[in-house]
């Protein structure tokens, strides 16, 4: 007989192997592809930007824990490194350093230590960080510069849905060709151009079980069904679906940024109308908004409705009357 | 044949392998047993006995008291010692008929001759199940005469069978279906029987296949079926078995009644048989003894008020382990000692060494607790508004359909105690209920 006395806990006393910081390494693994991709067309610019991004926003997690008395273990949870990247990769690959440092604060700090740190927080902490970027220089935040695999020697370069946008790319017949699009020979932000990486990240979080598969769904049948319905009536004018779903960035947003647990809903029905919503809003603005791009306001627009969501879509208890 | 299931549920490690094959011994009875007057889920029975009396095994040493309430018996014959609270393994000492064994087993004779089982009343055999004290041998121990016992306007049509021992370790029950398929089958009969029932179904989970073999060439005597079941648990939690074996959904703050149903665990239908063929009160039962901390597994034949410490013992007594349980791994109450003694409800002794629980991170919304919730629930939800003191909307969320069968605890990747929180938001919820009913 042994001498320690038993453990007294209330039940289950088996637990699942899996843990936080498990999901969230998963979620950087699954972000190698876009990484590489990103290095692969825009080289050092890349590298520079990843690393000041991930280092500032561990930096800032750091002071806010120290600020904030709470102790340091969250630092190794991965979270702060998954903000760091992906704010990296919404960047265009010409902004400066101290642009994106700035960011990083911003996002670790205003978009989630504020609110207490990982879980509270309503908005996504690197759309967050972009969004004030994007507001604060403009002119940076929408300066492109080719991939370095295109040979094309011009001081200024557009993405793809830049030139949908402004220089009615459609009827011009310069759209970017789908294929550019799928391996990511375009210009863009470091990691959206490579929609072939995103989708190879995508499905392994997807078969991880890291994300919930009626978000990149949901947004990608929503955004199909938007912009089908455009292109079905005035193909002269309007760009495929399939465009829309490879340019910019939506894979990105769909499976990395809108399918961050902290800020999506957590019933299935509340997972749907948002993931809907946010195709939508993709939709809206890059037809009818100012923007070329929508990705970014509508996944902070539907983050603002997530706790309401969450309120009103109670699922079904098992034996509750359906409602007739 | 495909397997049937119900919908979210988990997968724990099963490890029944350190006991699936070892066939169920009967472990002699101690010097000592300690038997509470309350085994069971309701009103302790009133003691019969005082210190100093001479008892014989199987005689009624405490009178159920109402209908949610049930008899206990000597398990064994010798000396009453003490009538006083004694250690439990719910947790709260209770009273008990503490007995020294004499070793000798001297039964209660028998008052006349049986005639055939099959030919009692509805009547007749829920009163010997009452009188010999059997409660649901599941865990949750259940008074059984009430579950024989449906409304006059609640017809039932059928009795399940449950076969399913979804809990991770414990083997006993599949022990029981291969050692006593007959017993356990003519035991639903009696249910059906009492219950005007019209069919059996008896729910096996597909890990084991030998006992699913077995009762689908006994059943062929019986008006029934049975039913081939996924491994998964909570698969033989009352309600998802329902769900799984016929479609139908108990509904909220229902009984298997309200769908026509009556559930008994094969433990329980062999204790109907035994109580009903000859007058055989539930003074002992089929426990699995397991756990990598245990010496040498088994499965054991128990006498009621048999220590923990004794049992332990009798399988080769402890490795190391930290953590010492009564029931399953998931639902099991954990014990700060062995010196408690062996009740009605205990399907399992189980030690192990249990890892350090990890920290408590914060709760990241990933929604695999509401993913994995046999009852459609919302955890995470119903913590917090716990947490918050919001009763109203902890009850609008479901809280009192929380089963606490624990899947959203073992699936947290934040292992946030989310059952700790169901039981003490439950637990309030009544209080403010009865308080307003009062």
């Amino acid at each position: 007989m042994t001498d320690k006395p038993f453990i007294l806990q209330s039940s289950p006393h088996f637990r699942d192997k899996d843990s936080v910081p498990k999901i969230m390494f998963a979620v950087i693994a699954s972000l190698v592809p876009a990484v590489c991709a990103s290095l692969y067309f825009f080289r050092f610019r890349a590298l520079l930007l990843l690393l000041t991004c991930v280092v500032a926003c561990l930096a800032t997690e750091a002071i806010f824990l120290w600020l904030r008395k709470k102790p340091l273990h969250p630092l190794l949870d991965g979270s702060a490194i998954i903000t760091g990247l992906l704010l990296a990769l919404t960047l265009p690959p010409s902004l400066s350093l101290e642009m994106a440092v700035i960011g990083s604060v911003i996002a670790i700090a205003i978009g989630k230590q504020v609110f207490g740190g990982l879980g509270y927080n309503i908005f996504n902490p690197a759309l967050v960080g972009r969004a004030f970027l994007q507001t604060a220089f403009p002119v940076a935040m929408t300066t492109w510069i080719p991939p370095v695999a295109e040979k094309i020697n011009t001081a200024t370069y557009a993405t793809p849905l830049g030139d949908l946008k402004f220089q009615d790319a459609v009827a011009q017949g310069i759209l970017a060709p789908l294929k550019a699009l799928f391996l990511g020979n375009t210009g863009g932000s470091l990691g959206e151009t490579s929609a072939l990486a995103l989708i190879i990240g995508g499905l392994f979080l997807l078969f991880r079980r890291v994300i919930d598969w009626r978000i990149p769904l949901g947004i990608i049948l929503s955004l199909t069904v938007f912009t089908g319905i455009f292109w079905i009536s005035n193909p002269g004018k309007y760009a495929s679906p399939l465009f829309h779903i490879l340019a910019g960035g939506l894979l990105l947003g769909a499976f990395f940024m809108a399918t961050d647990m902290v800020t999506s809903p957590i019933t299935p029905r509340g997972t749907w109308i948002y993931a809907t919503g946010i195709g939508i809003v993709v939709g809206l603005v890059r037809l009818f908004g100012g923007f070329p791009e929508g990705v970014m306001y509508s996944i902070l627009f539907m983050n603002t409705f997530v706790p309401l969501l969450n309120r009103y879509t109670r699922p079904r208890i098992l034996g509750e009357r359906r409602k007739e | 044949m495909k397997a049937k299931t119900f919908a979210h549920g988990i997968h724990p490690p099963e490890l029944k392998n350190l006991t699936e094959n070892k066939a169920i011994q009967p472990m002699p009875p101690p010097d000592k047993v300690m038997i509470p007057l309350l085994q069971h889920f309701g009103k302790p029975a009133a003691s019969l006995v005082q210190k100093g009396d001479e008892v014989l095994m199987g005689q009624k040493i405490g009178e159920g008291q109402g209908l949610f309430s049930a008899s206990v018996h000597s398990s064994v014959s010798g000396k009453v010692l003490s009538v006083d609270p004694f250690n439990h393994p719910g947790g709260t000492p209770v009273p008990a008929v503490t007995i020294a064994n004499n070793g000798e087993d001297n039964a209660v004779p028998d008052k006349k001759k049986m005639k055939d089982p099959f030919s009692f009343s509805p009547d007749e055999i829920r009163e010997k199940v009452k009188e010999a004290g059997v409660v649901g041998l599941g865990g949750a121990a259940f008074p059984t005469v009430v579950k024989l016992s449906p409304p006059k306007d609640k017809p039932i049509d059928t009795v399940i069978i449950n076969g399913c021992e979804c809990e991770p370790l414990l083997t006993s029950d599949y022990r029981l279906m291969l050692e006593f398929p007959e017993d356990i089958l003519k035991g639903a009969e009696l249910a059906r029987i009492a219950t005007g029932a019209e069919r059996i179904i008896v729910g096996i989970e597909d890990n084991k296949k030998k006992a699913f073999a077995l009762f689908q060439e006994k059943i062929q005597d019986y008006t029934g079926d049975v039913v081939l079941l996924k491994t998964k648990y909570p698969e033989g939690a009352e309600k998802n078995l329902i769900q799984a074996t016929l479609h139908r959904e108990v509904p909220r703050g229902g009984l298997p009644f309200d769908v026509g149903i009556v559930v008994q665990n094969v433990g329980t239908a062999k204790a109907i048989w035994d109580a009903v063929s000859n007058g055989k009160p539930l003074i002992e039962r089929a426990i699995t003894v397991s756990g990598r901390s245990i010496a040498e597994p088994q499965n054991l034949l128990v006498r009621i008020g048999t220590p923990f410490q004794s049992v332990i013992e009798f399988c080769g007594g402890l490795k190391d382990g930290n953590i010492l349980v009564m029931g399953g791994p998931m639902m099991g109450i954990a014990q700060w000692s062995p010196d408690v003694p062996v009740i009605k409800g205990t399907s399992g002794i189980l030690a192990w060494d249990s890892p350090e629980p990890g920290i408590e991170q914060p709760c990241i919304r990933c929604g695999r607790c509401i993913e994995h919730c046999p009852m459609v629930l919302v955890p995470t939800q119903l913590a917090k508004y716990i947490k918050f003191d919001k009763l109203e909307e902890a009850e609008h969320w479901g809280i009192l359909d929380c089963v606490e069968c624990g899947s959203c605890q073992y699936i947290c990747p934040s292992k946030i105690p989310l059952v700790h929180w169901m039981r003490l938001g439950k637990n309030r919820v009544m209080s403010v209920k009865q308080k307003k009913s009062a």
